[in-house]
């Protein structure tokens, strides 16, 4: 057992861990962050990107033990209190979202494409979403979302 | 102060933002993997890597041994408790099935197979020990291509003496629903045009996002299950007759379920281990399967070889139309596997007055993951058939597809129309669709680019594909399915109960996983009952709430679930007018009932619902004799399918000199009747085509020569990202069914049905001109690279064994062009 101390939402906890331990694992099983979900194992659906020091990661492959010291936010952390992440709001407006299992690893790493570059294009937004998987919307609402979230993001910092 | 009521005139038709969004968007959610139940157990499985193979032992001491193992149980330790998975399809009286154990006890029939299940305290513990369970095993030799096991050259089951599980045939002939196909046949060959042809269909992987899980409680007086299942009430039913139980001692909750496609219509080996195992240690038991598991363990879909024969006037009249298939079941029969391609038969005529039809079938066992439902579940793989034939037939008219479409289609004005096949199509304007999608595709002008490019040697080519489809929706009357001799009945079922605070909840036996039932039932109760969308909450997936459905699949939630929904509002509404005409003191049937208020027609005297139903629940002044209740339920059985159509254009581009393809625009225009949330049939639509453009272009589960599923994780099951795919244009025309109340027809499968002879039609014709007329699916470049070479006899390999039925001197086939490629191992 390793003990770590990490902010995961905001929250600081310390726990023994064994260092096989994924992050996503520590996640959902110990902290019952059950919004980020596994929909893989070999790290190429991204249902479970969460941020790492504000960017995305894939929590199934990490260790927890490599979070150790640092702040993790997750899905359930990306809302203001009740005020939703203006991306979360684009993918309700835009449908982007069906049976919403992909929908927590999307939205959070469309936050950091956003980041990165906060006017993508439709071809920068296909190309920064390309490892994460969605298998009900075939993509064209999520895109749409993602740009629409976009200047959602930029109008709210001007 | 100023109120703005921004609601709209009817719901029904309204863009709604979802429902269920709320909650998904901010993780709260509850996927059956989420659960915790104090004392829970987690399970692994132990699966065979042979294909085919006698076990002669199971040693599981030293896993019991390890550490937080509580058991071990073996096919030996269950065989006599465990019963077996049942078939709710047998096609015909004499199908032969092998006896379906959720364990092997002492032989596999493919990798992936469970073995032995272990019990642990946590699951990383129960995975460390499943590996080592040893398992000893005397390999047999496993019968794995289609063709080869239709022959009979390696059995899958020795026991049955044959591969061959059943054969089914519809003939219009002697159904009396049209001619004799033959003779259409004989009589093209003499002057007018026969094409013959033989398509592939791959086997495909449904690959929803969630991974199934599973979750037991025992220590209730009902035993509860937890399933990522499409089908609550069939687990119910189906966990009671195979292991035993009461039915009235079983509850299943599908939770939130991530996405199904067909791929959760079953009732699995798993969901019964897991009730085992809960029950053989008395503590509520988890099992959540890997992807690779899924990938290997939940059933696949498709995989036929389709051997076609159309028999058309010189002028290309469709005369008749013969179909012979090859469907492969895997190695057991699942739910409804069997009738997977019978669910195609009756779909090969698509929109064409097709005047003789044929179609026969033929189910082969093989040593590979079972078959079942995946999106369409028969009607892609007709679909596929019908519309590359009819782009054959228009080269070897000298017409364009859409011209030879529109000689053989229903016209409008011919609605209602009785097919080929004895179906009676209600509605339906195809004219109106193609028009549509020919003007929001600039048809005219990407032909020209064609052309021009096509002159000019252009080494990227622009080809224009054609899909014109029609599905049959709305499974399913009851009397159909009890003539094809399923077990079920088609009905669905729903109540409405009007809480006294003059909210509304309607409760559904639809399980949706994605659909947004609880957003569009809202919007439809909304408008009947006039009360907000906000007042209606939509409960559904869980066998004590929901006691009685036939859940989600075959786009008939809608088109049967919410009519049944619309029934059980109306009985309400005349409940209450009796309470509003004593209210009123005015007689019943001079009520009026709309948007929310009942009222005494020609006077100003009203009640609104809510004072209706507070009446109805204080039940101070009631008329006598009025059970005090406004409640109402209602079952729905329809009295025939619906009919959505659409016409789907594709413009691919082809690189002649790489083989890699490019989508360059893609138009939808689908008659799916009456709409009721316009954004989420453009979500269904959008989802359905990208899954048929997946099969057409990226997806193949592939097994090697040993029967391991290569393409096992998804690494190698190549399912579409963002950056593969295109944003599309999708459109509706609308010509109502005139089978239900709204006039829906269903959506959930249309854009998978539509797509992938519409991409496949593009490439051809992209490369015809170089002598290519089919290609194998997927269309990856490889393949098409070696399609071209093949055929201008410059290098590649192209082979005739795809169309080994044909015979040389048949008149439109040239074994040389008309060969498909064989791409990688099936």
């Amino acid at each position: 057992m390793t003990r770590i101390t990490v902010t995961v939402d905001g929250t600081r906890y310390t726990d023994d861990v064994e260092p096989r331990t994924l992050l996503v694992q520590y996640l959902r099983d110990r902290l019952g962050k059950v919004g980020t979900v596994v929909g893989c194992d070999t790290g190429n659906c991204g249902a479970c990107t969460v941020h790492l020091d504000g960017r995305s990661v894939k929590s199934c492959q990490l260790l927890a033990v490599q979070t150790d010291g640092h702040e993790v936010t997750t899905i359930e952390g990306l809302a203001n209190g009740a005020t939703l992440h203006p991306m979360q709001e684009a993918f309700r407006d835009c449908h982007a979202l069906q049976c919403g299992f992909c929908t927590p690893g999307m939205i959070m790493q469309a936050v950091d494409l956003v980041t990165e570059n906060p006017h993508p294009t439709e071809a920068e937004v296909r190309e920064g979403l390309e490892g994460n998987l969605c298998r009900c919307t075939g993509y064209h609402n999520i895109v749409k979302a993602v740009q629409q979230g976009a200047g959602a993001m930029s109008g709210g910092q001007s | 102060m100023t109120v703005v009521d921004d609601r709209p005139a009817t719901e029904v038709g309204s863009p709604r933002r979802r429902k269920e969004d709320a909650r998904l968007i901010v993780g709260r959610t509850r996927w059956t993997d989420n659960l915790t139940l104090p004392g829970m157990l987690h399970l692994a499985m132990v699966r065979s890597p042979y294909a085919h193979a006698r076990i002669t032992s199971v040693d599981a001491d030293a896993a019991r041994q390890a550490p937080n193992v509580v058991a071990v149980l073996t096919g030996e330790d269950v065989k006599d408790i465990q019963g077996g998975l049942p078939c709710a399809w047998p096609i015909t009286p004499d199908q032969k099935a092998p006896t379906h154990p959720s364990i092997a006890v002492d032989r596999v029939a493919f990798a992936g197979e469970i073995v032995a299940v272990v019990i642990a305290r946590s699951p990383g513990e129960a995975r460390d020990a499943a590996e080592l369970v040893d398992v000893e095993y005397d390999e047999l030799p496993a019968a794995l291509e289609l063709k080869a096991a239709a022959a009979d050259q390696t059995l899958a089951h020795p026991d049955l003496g044959t591969n061959t599980s059943a054969v089914w045939t519809f003939d219009s002939g002697a159904a009396g629903t049209g001619g004799d196909v033959e003779a259409a046949i004989s009589a093209a060959r003499d002057g007018g045009i026969v094409i013959e042809r033989e398509y592939r269909q791959q086997r495909l992987i449904p690959a929803f996002m969630e991974p199934r899980s599973f979750v037991c409680d025992p220590t209730g007086e009902q035993l509860t299950i937890w399933s990522s299942t499409q089908v609550p009430h069939f687990v119910r039913i189906f966990t009671a007759a195979v292991l035993g139980i009461p039915e009235s001692k079983i509850r299943v909750i599908a939770p939130d379920v991530g996405g199904g496609f067909g791929g959760k219509l079953q009732f699995t080996p798993e969901e019964v281990i897991t009730v085992l195992a809960a029950r053989h240690t008395g503590k509520p038991c988890k099992y959540t399967e890997t992807r690779s598991e899924s990938l290997v363990s939940a059933h696949h879909g498709r995989d036929q070889w389709q051997k076609l024969t159309l028999a058309a006037t010189a002028d290309g009249h469709v005369t008749g139309l013969k179909v012979e298939l090859l469907a492969d079941m895997g190695a057991y029969l699942g739910l409804v596997t069997p009738g997977v391609p019978i669910l195609g038969a009756f779909m090969f005529n698509a929109i064409y007055t097709f005047p003789a039809y044929h179609f026969t079938c033929r189910n082969v066992f093989t040593n590979k993951t079972w078959t079942d439902a995946y999106r369409g579940a028969g009607r892609p793989e007709a679909t596929y058939a019908i519309e590359r034939l009819m782009d054959e037939l228009a080269v070897e008219v000298g017409v364009d597809p859409l011209e030879i479409r529109e000689r053989n289609w229903i016209r409008h004005e011919q609605f209602p129309f009785t097919s080929v096949c004895g179906l009676e199509y209600d509605s339906g304007n195809y004219e109106a669709a193609t028009a549509r999608a020919k003007e929001l595709f600039g048809y005219d002008d990407l032909r020209a680019e064609q052309a021009r490019r096509r002159d000019a040697g252009d080494p990227v080519q622009l080809g224009i594909g054609v899909s014109t489809f029609t599905e049959m929706c709305g499974l399913a009357p009851s009397r159909v399915l009890g003539s094809l001799s399923y077990a079920a009945g088609g009905w669905e079922a729903a109540s409405v109960r009007m809480l006294p605070t003059g909210k509304v909840e309607v409760v559904t036996g639809t399980s949706p996983h994605g659909q947004g039932h609880e957003t569009a039932w809202s919007q439809i109760v909304a408008d009947r009952l006039g009360v907000p969308f906000e007042d209606v909450e939509v409960l559904h997936g869980d066998t004590q709430v929901a006691h009685k459905g036939l859940d989600t699949y075959g786009s008939r939630s809608l088109v049967v679930g919410a009519e049944a929904v619309i029934r059980a509002a109306d009985k309400v509404i005349e409940k209450a007018r009796v309470v509003a005409a004593h209210l009123l003191e005015a007689s019943v049937e001079d009520i009026d009932f709309a948007n929310g208020s009942f009222t005494v027609r020609g006077t100003d005297s009203a009640k609104a619902m809510a004072e209706v139903v507070w009446a109805a629940f204080s039940a101070h002044n009631l008329p006598d004799g009025f059970e005090p209740n406004l409640d109402s339920e209602a079952t729905f059985d329809p009295v025939s399918f619906s009919f959505p159509h659409g016409t789907h254009l594709c413009a691919m581009e082809v690189d002649t000199e790489t083989g890699q393809t490019t989508m360059r625009k893609y138009v939808a225009v689908d008659d799916i009747g009456t709409i009721v949330n316009p954004l989420i049939v453009h979500g269904q639509v959008h989802g359905g085509i990208v899954q048929g453009v997946a099969q057409a272009l990226w997806e193949e589960a592939v097994y090697d020569d040993a029967g391991t599923l290569v393409s096992g994780s998804l690494v190698d099951y190549t399912i579409p990202s963002s950056a593969d795919t295109i944003s599309l244009t999708v459109d509706q025309t609308t010509s109502p069914s005139t089978t239900n109340t709204l006039g829906t027809k269903g959506v959930g499968e249309a854009g998978a049905i539509a797509s992938t002879p519409a991409v496949v039609n593009a490439i051809v014709d992209a490369v015809r001109h170089l002598g290519v007329n089919d290609i194998r699916m997927p269309c990856t470049p490889e393949r098409v690279w070696t399609a071209i070479r093949g055929a201008s006899g410059s290098g590649g390999q192209s082979t005739a064994a795809a169309a080994s039925h044909l015979g040389a001197g048949v008149p439109n086939h040239d074994p040389d062009s008309g060969a498909a490629t064989q791409g990688g191992a099936q």
